[in-house]
């Protein structure tokens, strides 16, 4: 294992754990609010200090932990979802006129600033989770599907492809078990990618007031709070940015470390 | 270069018909009239009838769509339902803030990542490089919005350099207005250089493996010379791709940006509109935004062309 997948697998752990243990123990009631504890800065009480409202912010970060992790993994699941079978599918029918009208709707989305339809779809639908993940995850689909279709067309040119048609197997069938596990390296990078994009997403929706709503602590809403009372109260505003960057950071660093761990030919050069 | 150009421009014009389309129908399937919205709960019937009528949204909704993506085309983009102002006006009064602060960022972004690209790239392997890669590491981390946060506490409140929100005007003339979006436009700018400065490393340390790099250092050249006449030029085809994105990335990115400083740019509108169901305007700027990203995309695209005479040839 090299340096860069140890950090990062260090940091997402930290993250994915806060967010399971905060399910059956946080410090204090991240909900309850304690006016006279109010604006503490971090102390042996509350280790990360309390908020306008004397709320726990450890506990809030735990709790955000939850929304950030499970917006962003709902989100890389509708882009794995459907952008691998329709890559696959692009891949198998190469130059035909389904691989051209899903590779020209996959460059219309990129041509959607994402973050705006993100806006829209959430103000339209009513702010919230659930149209949060569904704005972000649209927005993981055309990456998936170009991903897969750009990995797999070479295999197609493979022998054992050949081989594999000679025995009878149909394209469907030759996609899900030739040309998908051939990929996999490739898909598992990306969603770690993709995954750290849709954290940072839904903190910016969050941040303008269209994610998670409250009572639902989230790590951008924490921050939208904080905003006026940065002067005053700069940790209100410190501590979770650097929840957000910790966390991005260890899955951008699981995402490098896991390219070059997947692939056999660096291993074998580095040993 | 013609067949090219031409190819390049028919699917400029599908991809907008088709964004159009998008747009206007999302909208519509929005919740809420925006007559009952405009007039309150107690409204009469017939006057939210009449209402409709005035607006325009009794008319079925594909003559409405013709109507409305003719009228962008001319230039009309019909009248607010809030304000009663034409939304062409409205919309170009924010674009002078807009406009001027994505491009700043994007022109701070490349200032950013071409030096610190090549540094990494000519050091590959040494400290510099490491040193470069971590900023990187931390760069496409940090959310904007946080960043201009911990800016304003520092450089506005601190230290008092600057106001902590709010937009000079043009009246007060180019240097105030560039000072007020100096904090928005640096804190737009990082992450995308962080970005920027990985690609520009990988395509130069691609490049620098090529034979006729190989060729220019045995001809005599120093390493400077050659990555400057030979890699760079060599290199400019991923790094504009990057540079198109994030045009669109930047002018999108602006509107969180403008929420932070209080900038009363595209943003702010978008954000208005949609809590006083002002669907006009809403559909304006997001198809004004997509047109935009359309269009510098097709720009890339011919930039590609004139940097990489390949391309030209091959379609």
């Amino acid at each position: 294992m090299n340096r860069n997948l140890i950090i990062g697998l260090t940091l997402t752990a930290l993250a994915v754990i806060a967010a399971l243990v905060s399910f059956f123990w946080t410090p204090f009631n991240h909900a309850s609010l304690n006016i006279p504890d109010k604006l503490q800065t971090p102390n042996m009480v509350h280790w990360f200090g309390t908020d306008h409202f004397g709320r726990d912010m450890f506990s809030m970060i735990m709790v955000g932990a939850r929304t950030s992790i499970a917006v962003a993994f709902v989100a890389v699941g509708i882009g794995m979802g459907l952008g691998i079978p329709l890559g696959l599918w692009a891949a198998a029918r190469k130059g035909s006129f389904i691989d051209e009208l899903i590779m020209r709707a996959n460059d219309l989305i990129f041509a959607f600033p994402s973050l705006v339809i993100a806006i829209l779809i959430t103000a339209i639908f009513g702010a919230g989770a659930v149209n949060a993940i569904i704005a972000i995850g649209i927005f993981n689909i055309p990456v998936f599907a170009r991903v897969v279709r750009g990995a797999a067309m070479p295999i197609w040119e493979r022998e054992f492809i050949l081989a594999a048609r000679v025995a009878g197997k149909n394209a469907a069938r030759i996609s899900i078990e030739h040309i998908l596990p051939n990929v996999m390296n490739l898909l598992i990078v990306q969603a770690t990618i993709q995954f750290s994009l849709g954290i940072l997403a839904e903190a910016a929706l969050s941040y303008v007031g269209l994610g998670a709503q409250p009572p639902t602590p989230s790590w951008g809403r924490m921050l939208a709070d904080a905003q006026t009372l940065v002067s005053i109260a700069p940790h209100m505003a410190l501590i979770p940015g650097f929840a957000i960057i910790l966390t991005v950071m260890g899955l951008n660093l699981m995402g490098d470390g896991l390219r070059d761990y997947l692939n056999p030919r660096l291993r074998v050069a580095r040993t | 270069m013609l067949r090219y150009t031409l190819k390049r421009l028919l699917s400029l014009f599908i991809s907008l018909a088709v964004a159009s389309v998008l747009v206007f129908f999302v909208i519509e399937i929005a919740p809420g009239d925006p007559a009952s919205f405009m007039l309150g709960i107690n409204a009469q019937p017939d006057t939210i009838a009449a209402l409709r009528t005035e607006l325009g949204l009794d008319v079925p909704k594909w003559q409405r769509y013709i109507a409305w993506a003719s009228g962008m085309l001319t230039g009309d983009f019909g009248t607010s339902y809030t304000y009663r102002t034409p939304v062409a006006q409205m919309v170009a009064d924010r674009m002078w803030v807009s406009l001027p602060l994505a491009i700043y960022a994007l022109a701070l972004s490349t200032l950013i990542a071409f030096p610190a690209g090549m540094y990494a790239a000519s050091r590959r392997g040494q400290t510099g490089d490491v040193a470069v890669m971590g900023a990187t590491q931390l760069g496409v981390a940090v959310p904007n919005f946080w960043f201009a946060m911990m800016l304003v506490l520092i450089f506005a409140i601190n230290l008092r350099w600057f106001s902590a929100g709010g937009f000079a005007g043009w009246d007060k003339g180019f240097g105030a207005v560039m000072w007020s979006l100096t904090l928005p436009a640096i804190s737009l700018a990082l992450p995308q250089a962080a970005i920027l400065a990985r690609v520009m490393r990988s395509a130069l340390l691609d490049v620098m493996n090529e034979d006729f790099m190989r060729t220019a250092r045995a001809k005599g050249l120093t390493s400077a010379q050659t990555l400057w006449r030979h890699g760079l030029r060599n290199a400019l085809i991923p790094v504009l791709t990057i540079i198109g994105l994030q045009f669109s990335f930047l002018l999108a990115g602006g509107i969180i940006i403008e929420q932070v400083f209080y900038l009363p740019g595209l943003g702010r509108l978008v954000f208005q509109s949609i809590s006083a169901r002002d669907l006009i305007v809403v559909e304006s700027v997001v198809m004004l935004l997509v047109f935009c990203v359309i269009v510098v995309n097709f720009a890339v695209d011919l930039a590609y062309a004139l940097v990489d005479p390949r391309l030209r040839a091959r379609t």
